[in-house]
């Protein structure tokens, strides 16, 4: 492989790894908190999409308008689910929680299948990100510049937000100690409300960037976006926000590799993700950023 | 009055006098061979009468039972919450099909790579190729061990889902051994009554004999906390691996069945959607519960079929509802919901069925505080 193609391919692994560390950061900021995996993330993800697709498509709001809308909206149902489904297990064992959280996923995708139809919907890109760069032997659409960048806006005014707001702080006081918290007078309900809005809002910007790069969408489109970014907030070390972006990064590149250069396993690239899972949870149980767990 | 003299004899809280332990196991053992025979005279009748519709249903049951089982022996029995049934069953369907599928049938349906050398060429009895899967899906399962086991709690589900999808990509690509995503077809169909219930009894005995034997107690010890458990002397890793290799060993036959049963298998029949369901069943029958992951996993086969009315179209009070197929699934995930979140124990909780508590809940048992 030339360096041109070296080149290309970079970008498109730092494409697809920004999306993946978007989508993981979701994962990442509701596992700290409630120690919960979000299996229904990538279905927000999906409903995210959907809600783009009609302000965009059926209302022909301008792409922006669309997106903003969607993530105020995606914003609105994880804070729904989370009301509906997780808080009246904030008591119970986890593993209520998880399951509960695979049926929230199941009924999302079903619910989808049922009332947007199981047919792919075509998903247009704007103007904007369908242009193509030439520079030399590199060609590269512009989506694939574009999608790095707005990422990189997003995650550091979200960590800006984390580091610097009143509601940041509290989320990070809460993933070190739910019960003291309340004695400072911190409401947690209202802080985890937050949380997820937040994860779900950043979902469905992740979402629909992964729509304008594979143009269509469809129910089920949610569950390997969601497992991916789900794998990398874990090779990161969940709960941590810088550990997901390293890790969407590196699991975003990795397959890209895979992809270009051994060709031939092409077909396995669904299942690289899971396999450097396995790889790394043996080496750090906790992910790279993770902290030691006390024996 | 010491809180102790309560259970004494004669106490308040009493269970009363207890048959020798000997003449309890020979009365269960005779109670369980009779409810063997007379279930095995009611599927013979089934099998008479019934149309194949209904034995069709009844032998998914019994296999969706066997599944459920397996299953729960390790996420409910042991507390550990994997996520690969899938993964098992597939395996067990592909080799089970792969052994039994004639060498004509074979380069009929491998159109576009032929099937590896050994396999192309021989085609043995169901019988034999079932032992062979399910040792296969054993050995695979105690491969998985040593890095699954290693994690503990989330990670365990997500790495354990991770194995479920490795083994589906694998089925999609690896051309020349399973087809890829066209499957195999014309797998003969041999799975009927007898084989599936035969496997459920079987299946059964084992299980219900390790729960209840020292080493049940220790799988149980570690669901209700592992560090306290290995402080007692069990080795947790060794028992979590037994149970996890027995249930894989049984899931994988049920596979092999599933495939002859449905005759057409393909890597799509084996996503994470198989896992979501079983663990429905066992969640709704109660974690831990073996007499209640049978009795969901047959609620769950023909329920499943009766919530068909819901996709037909109805006319509700003068109103005209028009069907809307798919909504059956929509229903599921909310009854998983809604039991997490009102029913948190399920149907049985953690209760299991015995003679003992028939007999005394009838007021016929000498041992029960009738």
């Amino acid at each position: 492989m030339d360096a041109a193609q070296l080149t290309q391919q970079m970008i498109n692994g730092l494409t697809l790894g920004s999306l993946y560390a978007l989508i993981a950061i979701g994962y990442t900021m509701v596992y700290g908190i409630l120690r919960l995996i979000n299996f229904a993330h990538g279905d927000v993800l999906m409903v995210g999409c959907y809600f783009a697709w009609f302000g965009a498509v059926q209302f022909g709001l301008p792409w922006w308008v669309a997106l903003m809308g969607a993530m105020a909206l995606t914003a609105a149902l994880g804070v729904l689910i989370d009301q509906g489904a997780y808080r009246p297990l904030r008591r119970a064992p986890r593993i209520s929680a998880l399951i509960t959280a695979i049926g929230v996923s199941f009924f999302l995708e079903n619910l989808g299948l049922v009332v947007f139809g199981g047919r792919p919907k075509a998903f247009a890109r704007p103007e904007m990100f369908n242009h193509i760069y030439q520079w030399g032997e590199v060609r590269v659409l512009s989506l694939s510049i574009w999608v790095p960048i707005l990422t990189a806006i997003i995650l550091a005014g979200l960590l800006l937000f984390i580091r610097r707001t009143r509601v940041g702080m509290a989320m990070r006081a809460l993933s070190r100690d739910l019960v003291t918290v309340q004695l400072m007078g911190i409401d947690p309900n209202r802080i985890i409300a937050a949380t997820f809005a937040l994860g779900s809002a950043l979902a469905a910007a992740g979402g629909v960037f992964w729509a304008m790069k594979y143009p269509q969408i469809n129910p089920l489109m949610g569950v390997l976006p969601g497992l991916k970014a789900f794998v990398a907030a874990v090779l990161g070390g969940i709960g941590n926000v810088t550990g997901a972006m390293i890790g969407g990064l590196l699991l975003g590149m990795a397959e890209i590799m895979l992809v270009a250069l051994l060709p031939e396993l092409a077909g396995y690239r669904d299942a690289l993700a899971f396999v450097l899972l396995i790889g790394i949870l043996i080496f750090r149980p906790t992910g790279i950023m993770g902290e030691e767990l006390p024996e | 009055m010491k809180l102790t003299a309560l259970f004494k004899p004669g106490g308040l809280l009493s269970p009363g006098a207890l048959p020798p332990a000997s003449q309890s196991r020979r009365r269960d053992t005779l109670l369980t061979i009779g409810a063997a025979l007379l279930t095995a005279l009611g599927l013979w009748l089934l099998e008479q009468n019934a149309s194949g519709y209904v034995v069709h249903m009844t032998c998914v049951g019994a296999l969706f039972a066997t599944l459920a089982v397996s299953y729960n022996l390790i996420n409910g029995v042991t507390g550990q919450f994997s996520l690969e049934p899938n993964a098992f069953v597939a395996c067990g369907a592909y080799v089970t099909a792969l052994l039994t599928l004639s060498p004509a049938e074979k380069e009929a349906s491998f159109i576009l790579e032929p099937l590896i050398w050994p396999l192309s060429a021989f085609s043995i009895p169901l019988l034999p190729a079932l032992v062979i899967a399910g040792l296969l899906t054993a050995l695979m399962a105690f491969l998985m061990g040593f890095p699954v086991f290693r994690v503990r709690g989330d990670y365990l589900a997500i790495v354990t889902l991770g194995f479920g999808e490795v083994i589906r990509v694998v089925a999609n690509n690896a051309q020349s051994v399973t087809n890829g995503p066209l499957g195999l077809k014309g797998i003969p169909h041999i799975t009927n009554l007898w084989w599936s219930w035969g496997l459920l009894a079987v299946c059964l005995f084992f299980i219900v004999r390790l729960v209840h034997s020292s080493y049940g107690r220790a799988l149980m010890a570690i669901r209700e906390d592992e560090t306290a458990a290995e402080a007692m002397g069990i080795n947790a890793f060794w028992h979590k691996m037994l149970a996890f290799t027995l249930s894989a060993f049984f899931e994988g036959v049920a596979g092999g069945l599933l495939a002859h049963l449905i005759t057409t298998i393909s890597p799509s029949l084996f996503t994470f959607f198989l896992t979501f369901n079983l663990l429905i069943i066992i969640v709704v029958g109660g974690l831990g519960s073996t007499t209640g992951a049978v009795l969901a996993a047959f609620l769950f086969t023909y329920g499943g079929e009766w919530l068909r009315v819901v996709e037909e179209p109805m006319n509700l009070l003068g109103l005209e509802i028009p069907g809307i197929p798919g909504m059956r699934m929509v229903f599921f995930s909310l009854i998983l919901v809604a039991v997490m979140i009102f029913l948190r124990r399920g149907i049985l909780g953690r209760h299991d069925f015995s003679w003992r508590w028939l007999l005394a809940s009838l007021g016929l048992g000498r041992g029960g505080r009738a």
